[in-house]
């Protein structure tokens, strides 16, 4: 991988995966919202890494602003080797109820954005003829729960787009990954309490690092998470819908 | 049901600080961003990666905050080895960066999961401080953040008071954001060892002044159990030939919940195995080349090796005796015998009279010992505030990152410019040592 593209960079996830591989990188471009602090990545970055850093100040959630985003990047690095879809925000699921605007715009954020994103890469990616696009998504987004099922129809939604997308961007040798998290102790989650289930970013980057490689199509991470929530999955609807989950 | 909980808990809480003596009650907060500012409020402390032994990392009824998260470097100036970093970049991270460069710590602690603003803080020491001195000695500059709001820039020649109070300072002086190193020029990435077995107290003595002249790093293993004070010395430099390969991936095990849930490991008859067999498989003086990271950080490689204490955790102990009266070292060392409590690390090195920047470094010229003890309750706090009286009555000095006993007259006594420091503390700051030393 030569050329990094991370959408979202500022994020724990984004900042784990960078530590991990940035001294493989030729070419790093990072895009997030806060100016200030893609500066600060991006010292670090060169600090750590002989990459030459680009950073972009983007809000991810404007739609309209993606295709012009993905022409910034190949202006600035050539093409895409990879790039990593790592944004969002964890959504307050008894606001959404009371506050329908609220819930939306959340969706839009962490679903809608997430895939017009990824298909304005994946159109990138397949013009260039390859390249590997891994959008995080959540353990969440596999069935929805009284607890966060905002949040988690928007991931839902993500799941169920690239799950097509992978398939369709076979013929343009295009690798899609979709990443499930589970628990990640990141400042996303900061004012949760950890408990046993919980991973650390370099974790999760780690394995992400390892799918990237091996091309793998879906991952969850910490591995676990795959039985758990197939669990979940099959618990017969008329008893799922009684539980506290 | 409680059991399993309990289990459960030991696997994932993070320990309040490295001996695991007692669980505190304290809030916690994390930092992230270099921007992020501390809220005003009273009883706080910032930590690190919380290695410290006893109590200088724990605010037991206050807050602390976690500044891990600012592990991000700044500058890193690969021609001169000049770096600057974030609070809560580790020296282990540091490294890993640094060696394949041609740069590497001109002062490491033999761990390498102390953070950056930890080690300035508690002036560490380390295999080479009879050559280089201690960690402040080559600190840069930092910025120092004041609960008033001020952001100092110090350095040996901008407010060199708080720079000099900060040091060593044990956190207290206020909050230390990012902190600039000089890092000293590697060739070769391995390092060529030598392991020389002694009978005796005394002839550890004579290898060590011997050593000292031909090799850069020096330190040795002491075995608890003998009263003469038998052990192995290693001393080593940088290897002349081998590249500069980076040996900072190395994986990773862990010590198992049930272990610290309640099964520790070290009980007499494991220590008694444990050095019998380490002092066999040294017999003979070896020669032999290891990797930097294996040679300074053997612990490393198993995580949370303090879980081999059992849920009771330990205490460490470690002092400095001027080399006036290093003598005293072997009644310490024969009462360790005769008590039985020692356990498998035991480590006596000296200490050069190269001087830090520090008001309150703990480093002063001497021979310096430092053992762990299981916590076995009063039997082992009696043991301890014995050796610490000898001491004290030998001019020596108690190392307050891995101290959770000592007497407030043993750190006036063995810190003289205490009072000088004390106008520089942040009144907001305070930490469970820190009442506990001035109670």
């Amino acid at each position: 991988m030569k050329k990094l593209l991370i959408l979202g960079a500022t994020s724990g996830i984004s900042q784990a995966y960078l530590n991990r591989v940035a001294d493989q990188c030729e070419h790093i471009v990072l895009v997030a919202r806060s100016a200030e602090k893609l500066a600060l990545l991006s010292a670090h970055v060169s600090a750590i890494s002989k990459a030459t850093v680009t950073t972009l100040v983007v809000d991810l959630a404007s739609t309209e602003e993606h295709q012009q985003l993905v022409e910034n990047v190949v202006t600035a690095m050539g093409s895409i080797d990879c790039a990593l879809v790592s944004y969002g925000v964890l959504t307050d699921q008894a606001r959404c109820v009371n506050d329908p605007a609220y819930a939306m715009a959340q969706f839009n954020l962490n679903g809608t954005s997430t895939v017009s994103l990824s298909l304005n890469l994946a159109n990138q990616l397949a013009k260039q003829g390859g390249g590997s696009l891994a959008v995080i998504g959540s353990v969440a987004g596999d069935r929805g729960r009284r607890s966060n099922y905002c949040y988690g129809a928007a991931k839902s939604a993500v799941d169920s787009f690239l799950a097509g997308l992978r398939s369709d961007m076979q013929k343009h040798k295009v690798h899609v990954l979709t990443v499930k998290p589970g628990f990640v102790d990141t400042p996303m989650t900061s004012d949760f309490k950890k408990g046993a289930l919980w991973a650390s970013a370099d974790k999760v980057a780690a394995d992400i690092d390892t799918a990237i490689i091996k091309k793998k199509s879906v991952l969850y991470t910490p591995w676990f998470w795959r039985y758990i929530m197939l669990i979940i999955k099959s618990i017969p609807e008329f008893i799922f819908k009684k539980l506290p989950l | 049901m409680e059991r399993f909980a309990r289990l459960v808990a030991a696997y994932f809480i993070m320990n309040d600080s490295w001996g695991n003596l007692s669980k505190a009650t304290q809030a916690q907060s994390n930092l992230v961003w270099r921007s992020d500012s501390l809220p005003a409020m009273q009883n706080k402390l910032v930590v690190g990666n919380r290695r410290s032994y006893g109590d200088v990392c724990v605010n037991d009824g206050g807050t602390i905050f976690d500044a891990t998260g600012l592990n991000k470097f700044i500058s890193f100036d690969k021609a001169t080895g000049v770096v600057r970093c974030e609070a809560g970049v580790t020296l282990w991270q540091l490294a890993k960066i640094a060696v394949p460069h041609g740069w590497f710590l001109p002062v490491t602690p033999g761990t390498g999961f102390v953070t950056i603003a930890g080690a300035v803080a508690n002036d560490v020491h380390g295999k080479n401080h009879h050559v280089a001195g201690s960690f402040g000695c080559y600190v840069k500059r930092f910025e120092l953040r004041r609960s008033n709001g001020e952001v100092l820039i110090c350095s040996e020649t901008e407010h060199t008071d708080f720079f000099a109070a900060t040091i060593g300072g044990l956190g207290l002086t206020g909050f230390i954001a990012w902190v600039e190193i000089a890092l000293k020029p590697l060739h070769h990435s391995l390092m060529a060892v030598e392991s020389v077995s002694y009978s005796s107290y005394k002839e550890f003595l004579t290898l060590s002044a011997e050593s000292e002249k031909t090799h850069e790093y020096c330190v040795s293993w002491i075995d608890c159990l003998s009263d003469a004070g038998q052990g192995v010395f290693f001393r080593a430099n940088h290897a002349q030939e081998g590249g500069l390969g980076n040996n900072f991936n190395t994986s990773k095990r862990r010590v198992p919940a049930f272990v610290g849930a309640g099964f520790p490991l070290v009980n007499r008859l494991s220590v008694k195995l444990f050095n019998a067999a380490y002092i066999r498989a040294h017999s003979g003086d070896k020669q032999y080349t290891e990797t930097i990271a294996k040679f300074f950080y053997p612990l490393d490689s198993v995580l949370n090796w303090n879980r081999i204490y059992g849920r009771k955790g330990f205490y460490q102990f470690q002092c400095v005796v001027p080399f006036e009266s290093a003598e005293v070292l072997s009644e310490m060392l024969a009462r360790i015998a005769a008590s039985n409590q020692g356990s498998f690390l035991s480590v006596l090195k000296t200490m050069g009279s190269i001087k830090s920047p520090a008001l309150l470094s703990f480093c002063r010229p001497g021979v310096t010992l430092a053992l762990d003890f299981p916590n076995r309750g009063d039997k082992t706090k009696q043991l301890i505030a014995t050796l610490e009286k000898i001491t004290v009555a030998a001019g020596g000095a108690i190392y307050p990152a891995k101290d959770a006993m000592m007497s407030s007259e043993t750190f006036e006594k063995s810190f003289p410019k205490l009072t000088e420091f004390v106008k520089f503390i942040d009144p907001e700051f305070s930490s469970s040592f820190w009442r506990r030393v001035r109670a």
